[in-house]
């Protein structure tokens, strides 16, 4: 069993309390709206794309402490990255919390090593995931705002 | 069938509620979550199963099962007199006036979907309205949208106020000369509010307009009687009456049901077929089409034999005193705010922590062994009335205790420990 404190780091619980490029961003050139309708969260990642480089990446919106954090870590990892690099970052995080056996961070998550817990929470990894695929979006200049309803276990859409 | 007798003073009236008595009945309640018994306060989504219940349905597989209806054998008419049996116990829970006012359907929601989709087709028309309240549950606002998109009508919604209760005088304003039909919930599974069916059977009964009600969180937290609320309809399932999942009630007037054109083909709800001609069946077995559930019926009549023998005023009078009790535990914890604060409540604790959002709750309560729903509870509308995106909901059962709340209120400042 893992400790609830696997899931909740303090560098998460830090970045869902103060997130980092929590604004909204005159000089996007890309922007896209993510919705978890599990959780309610809703999320629009803003993005300077400048030739293949994104030049600045910020979000906004309401979630829960894990899309949040997620979504902070997120901006701050893929700055001046290429969309190659970015995709490949979003791919071996998915990796990582989603992955079976032994977590295996490498060096290239960097900070974003500490949502290895999310494993464990399987309803969960869609929170994590959120600014992502709502990132990936953005890059692919995707008008619909994306959902998260084809990750992990159904979200909620029934019951009582 | 033999029948499990419920032992001791469970039911015995002028006795006291024995809730540990009564959680022995109960084997998932002996479960250790992450090492610490559980606390199930998520009965509002669905209930726990008796050991009566759970006999009852493996007795039927055990001793008495075969096809319904059709069999000239021994096994099918003890399988048919036991599932008839248990439409009976049925029609006595809600006190129908006969047998053939009780179509056993899935759930709920299909009893929605049935009605929408012959009474609602038949008499709702281009320009029509069907009148709802903004506390409803999706299963209660989604079939009349779609009847109302086929048709050209229009959905029409009774506001709440901010405690989250609905004045019939809105709903009265809201009933115009095409109002078709008023459809509403008798206790919302997102706030807890009840609302006054009665009185809003009579407002819309002065105006010809007959009533459906959505009973799936009032069947198993207060006595219904069909004939006193005088609805037209009234709905509810056996999965969160302590019954088995896949099996439920539409309760109808007779002469309502009689009128309306049936719901699906197929066997057993048929007299006679021929390629030019079919004629239906009498009521009930006009709106069955197919091999029902039997087990779950049969195991549903359990459970409603279970319930009833404890005795549906005395679950009332206890779910009252732990929501009354859970009510000033939780406004106690600085913070946290109860979301649906209506006088008449039953059974269901909406909530919100500052700064914390409630899929973080639920996580942090699961961990201690307490279960609860985070989220909008199929009803976003209500989440968006309040400008939230969830909330936290516990719900009770006959089964829950004030330690049980006391271990939420715990848990819940475990969650503010560790976001804050």
């Amino acid at each position: 069993m893992s400790d609830l404190r696997d899931l909740y780091q303090e560098v998460i619980l830090d970045h869902s309390k103060r997130p980092r490029n929590f604004h909204a961003m005159a000089a996007a050139n890309r922007r896209a709206e993510g919705y978890n309708p599990l959780c309610g969260d809703r999320e629009t990642v803003y993005l300077e794309l400048e030739g293949d480089v994104l030049r600045d990446v910020s979000f906004q919106g309401a979630g829960c402490a894990i899309s949040t954090a997620s979504a902070s870590m997120m901006t701050e990892s893929v700055k001046g990255k290429t969309r190659a690099e970015a995709d490949a970052l979003f791919a071996r995080f998915h990796e990582l919390i989603t992955g079976k056996g032994e977590p295996q961070a490498g060096p290239e998550l960097g900070k974003l090593a500490v949502f290895s817990g999310v494993r464990e929470y399987p309803v969960r990894v869609k929170c994590a995931t959120l600014p992502w695929h709502t990132l990936k979006a953005a890059l692919q200049g995707e008008a619909e705002p994306v959902s998260t309803e084809a990750e992990g276990p159904p979200a909620e859409s029934g019951g009582a | 069938m033999s029948a499990v007798p419920i032992a001791d003073s469970r039911g015995a009236p002028g006795t006291a509620y024995d809730v540990e008595a009564i959680r022995r009945d109960f084997p998932i309640l002996a479960t250790k979550v992450y090492g610490k018994p559980l606390v199930y306060l998520d009965n509002a989504a669905s209930a726990q199963k008796p050991q009566q219940v759970i006999d009852a349905e493996r007795e039927v597989y055990e001793r008495c099962y075969a096809n319904i209806h059709r069999g000239v054998h021994w096994l099918s008419v003890h399988a048919t007199d036991a599932y008839d049996a248990a439409r009976e116990k049925a029609r006595r829970f809600v006190n129908a006036r006969e047998t053939g006012e009780i179509i056993f359907v899935r759930g709920t929601t299909e009893a929605v979907n049935l009605v929408a989709q012959t009474y609602g087709r038949a008499h709702v028309g281009a320009g029509d309205e069907v009148l709802i309240t903004g506390l409803e549950h999706h299963s209660n606002i989604v079939p009349w949208q779609l009847l109302c998109e086929e048709k050209g009508a229009r959905l029409t919604v009774a506001p709440i106020d901010d405690a989250g209760a609905v004045d019939p005088a809105a709903l009265e304003r809201l009933l115009t000369p095409r109002t078709k039909l008023v459809s509403v919930a008798h206790l919302s599974n997102a706030l807890g509010t009840v609302l006054p069916i009665r009185r809003i059977a009579e407002i819309a009964h002065a105006r010809g307009v007959p009533v459906f009600v959505d009973g799936a969180q009032a069947a198993p937290r207060m006595p219904v009687d069909v004939q006193e609320i005088d609805c037209d309809f009234y709905a509810f399932s056996s999965h969160k009456v302590y019954g088995p999942t896949g099996v439920g009630v539409l309760y109808g007037k007779a002469a309502l049901l009689d009128a309306m054109p049936p719901y699906q083909g197929g066997g057993d709800m048929i007299r006679s077929v021929t390629f030019e001609k079919t004629t239906f069946n009498a009521l009930p077995y006009k709106f069955e089409a197919g091999t029902p559930n039997i087990a779950g019926g049969i195991a549903f009549g359990a459970a409603l034999d279970y319930v009833t023998a404890i005795g549906l005023d005395r679950v009332a009078a206890h779910e009252h005193d732990l929501l009354a009790y859970a009510t000033g535990q939780l406004e106690a914890i600085d913070g946290l705010r109860i979301v649906g604060t209506a006088r008449e409540k039953a059974g269901v604790l909406s909530f919100v922590l500052d700064g914390v959002h409630p899929h973080d709750i639920g996580t942090v309560l699961d961990r201690e062994g307490v279960a609860i729903r985070t989220g909008h509870h199929c009803a976003q509308p209500v989440m968006d009335r309040y400008g939230l995106p969830a909330t936290a909901r516990a719900s009770f059962g006959l089964y829950n205790t004030r330690a049980e709340v006391d271990a939420l209120a715990a848990a819940i400042r475990k969650v503010i420990g560790m976001f804050r």
